[in-house]
């Protein structure tokens, strides 16, 4: 048994893993998911602002707020704080779990750091209601995602497969040519995460309405008669701001992202195809492909249904999967990296420390 | 001394001629061709608005007779920003009655109350959304029904500054925060009246917040009064 293995069995037999930890993660990793679709549907339906306070709502505790009120716009951001509450509270438990039960200290750390941004998230979601500021919006948006995928990765490093890292070295040379096009496809949904959550904040509504083309050309004009047109000539019952130049040309990147996305996601599939990889690999990259072609249709039906709030919502949690999947295939792609680099003599025991990378 | 009381009443004269030759324009805005049919407002199963009020739609043009248009924003565009103007007492009041906001247009000038008075059976918010080059501030409120009416004021010229109720994301008013008192919102038949402008020439501009924008010179002369019309082609 090499020096690997031998810590491997240490750690597993000093830490077992927790099938109740596990599932315990993984309900609040999906939970989370849901709290982001709340959240999607808030701002879909332009109602962020529809309880002027916070941490009270009308002026009532927000746990008494009685139940015939919750009409309207109320009901959809009045919803959303009390699943945040709810995912708070899990991610309390969570923590709290890692610190008694977990022997990975960088684990409890994470543990911690969980619990840090999901008050400041709940802190932000306040404070973009409180001082009136849409940038706040946008930050919430994004950090709700990086949020989902740490849930995410709790939820993984508490499998049993995640702690059998022979199994992960044995096809390592089988990723190395895959990792770096994972991660960038990764970072490129990431991006356009963020383009999405700025489109929506921005509460302009579609600031281009047609597809393939875009006010009827394959790039549209944004001088200012033209722009003055395209605002005069919109109706709609929600009445959303004037579009800018700036908009269009940012919906314009999102579109193009969105091809950009797709091609490297079909890269990856291809990729992977040809390679001797766990199953769980290729099911991954079937998953990927089948999410990005659904969230490419599901774009094109946000812009021909005029922005529908249920679709439009659909269209951000099929982002949040996307880049969860990319997050868990880059994740596994350098699981062989991780762990008990560090030389049995300097470990103490029963306190496995911090993955490091293998010796060269 | 009689001479130079002479002098003093003939200059009191002279800079009162204006005034006493203040006059009104009035006008009638009409809109060419049909108007756009309007858009269903679809309210939640969920929401009280919906059972009292069924079979809403917006009200961007709002056509009388004569193909009157309502809702335009007259006003004197020449800058007044050299004179002092006494701020109305009077306040504007804007009401929430049937789940809309009453006026959907209206003007104010700076410094002017406007009162925000909810008369439905619900609750509203009251979010009115300056635009934030103008310094104007943005606020959110809660108001019950029946509650005491709210209160706002704006230093600064804004045009069609919004009023909305996330509540019930179809409700708003737009009110126009002059700096002078010569304005007017078109009636239901397309009839407007900006009065007690001094004599003089003056560029009168009508914006209408889906037909846009159009100008016209006009003289007010001696008599007092001027007629300017303006037509708006759908967009």
């Amino acid at each position: 048994m090499n020096a690997a293995e031998t810590v491997d069995t240490r750690v597993t037999q000093h830490n077992p893993p927790s099938k109740a930890l596990n599932l315990f993660a993984w309900f609040t990793a999906v939970s989370t998911l849901v709290l982001i679709s709340i959240g999607g549907l808030v701002t879909s339906h332009g109602v962020g602002m529809a309880v002027p306070d916070w941490p009270t709502t009308y002026g009532y505790n927000m746990f008494l707020f009685p139940i015939s009120q919750w009409v309207g716009g109320i009901f959809y951001e009045h919803t959303h704080r009390l699943v945040a509450s709810g995912v708070g509270f899990l991610t309390v438990i969570l923590c709290v779990w890692f610190w008694v039960a977990e022997k990975r200290r960088w684990l409890k750390w994470m543990g911690r750091l969980a619990l840090i941004l999901v008050i400041i998230q709940g802190v932000l979601g306040g404070l973009r209601v409180t001082m009136l500021k849409d940038e706040i919006g946008i930050f919430h948006g994004t950090l709700a995602q990086l949020f989902f995928l740490l849930t995410v990765f709790l939820a993984i490093v508490t499998t049993r497969s995640w702690r059998d890292l022979s199994a992960w070295r044995a096809f390592a040379p089988a990723t190395a040519g895959l990792r770096n096009l994972v991660l960038i496809t990764t970072i490129l949904i990431f991006v356009q995460l963020m383009l999405g959550a700025s489109m929506r904040h921005q509460h302009s509504g579609l600031a281009v309405p047609d597809f393939p083309l875009a006010h009827g050309r394959i790039y549209p004009k944004t001088d200012a008669e033209t722009l003055q047109k395209y605002n005069l000539s919109r109706v709609d019952s929600r009445d959303f701001k004037p579009v800018t130049a700036a908009q269009v040309h940012l919906h314009m990147a999102h579109r193009a992202g969105a091809f950009l996305i797709t091609g490297f996601v079909f890269a990856v599939w291809l990729r992977m195809r040809r390679a001797t990889l766990p199953r769980s690999f290729h099911i991954l990259s079937r998953i990927w492909v089948a999410l990005i072609l659904a969230q490419f249709a599901l774009g094109v039906a946000t812009v021909l249904s005029n922005k529908a709030a249920d679709i439009a919502t659909m269209h951000v949690v099929g982002g949040a999967l996307s880049l969860c999947v990319g997050f868990t295939l880059v994740l596994l792609s350098k699981r062989h990296l991780w762990e008990h680099a560090q030389p049995l003599v300097a470990q103490r025991q029963n306190e496995p420390s911090a993955p490091q990378p293998l010796p060269a | 001394m009689k001479l130079n009381r002479l002098l003093f009443t003939a200059a009191l004269l002279a800079a009162a001629v204006p005034a006493i030759h203040a006059g009104d324009v009035k006008g009638k805005i009409t809109l060419n061709g049909d108007a756009p049919a309007e858009r269903d407002i679809t309210i939640g199963a969920n929401d009280p608005c919906g059972k009292l009020h069924p079979n809403k739609k917006t009200r961007f043009y709002v056509v009388g007779a004569d193909k009157g248009l309502a809702d335009v924003f007259i006003y004197v565009k020449d800058d007044q920003s050299g004179k002092k103007f006494e701020v109305p007492a009077k306040p504007l009041l804007l009401d929430q009655v049937g789940c809309e906001y009453v006026p959907y247009i209206a003007g104010v000038q700076t410094g002017q109350k406007i009162l925000v008075r909810n008369s439905d059976p619900v609750m509203h918010n009251v979010h009115p959304t300056p635009d934030k080059k103008t310094g104007n501030p943005e606020k959110n409120l809660a108001q019950m029904p029946k509650a005491k009416d709210l209160e706002f004021t704006y230093a600064n010229p804004e045009m069609f500054l919004r009023f909305k109720c996330d509540v019930h994301p179809w409700m708003f008013s737009y009110v126009s925060v002059m700096n002078h008192p010569y304005f007017a919102v078109s009636d239901k038949d397309g009839n407007f009246t900006i009065a007690n402008l001094p004599a003089g020439e003056y560029t009168i501009e009508a914006n209408h917040r889906k037909g846009g924008v159009q100008t016209q010179k006009v003289k007010v002369d001696a008599s007092g009064a001027a007629t300017v019309n303006f037509a708006f082609d759908p967009k």
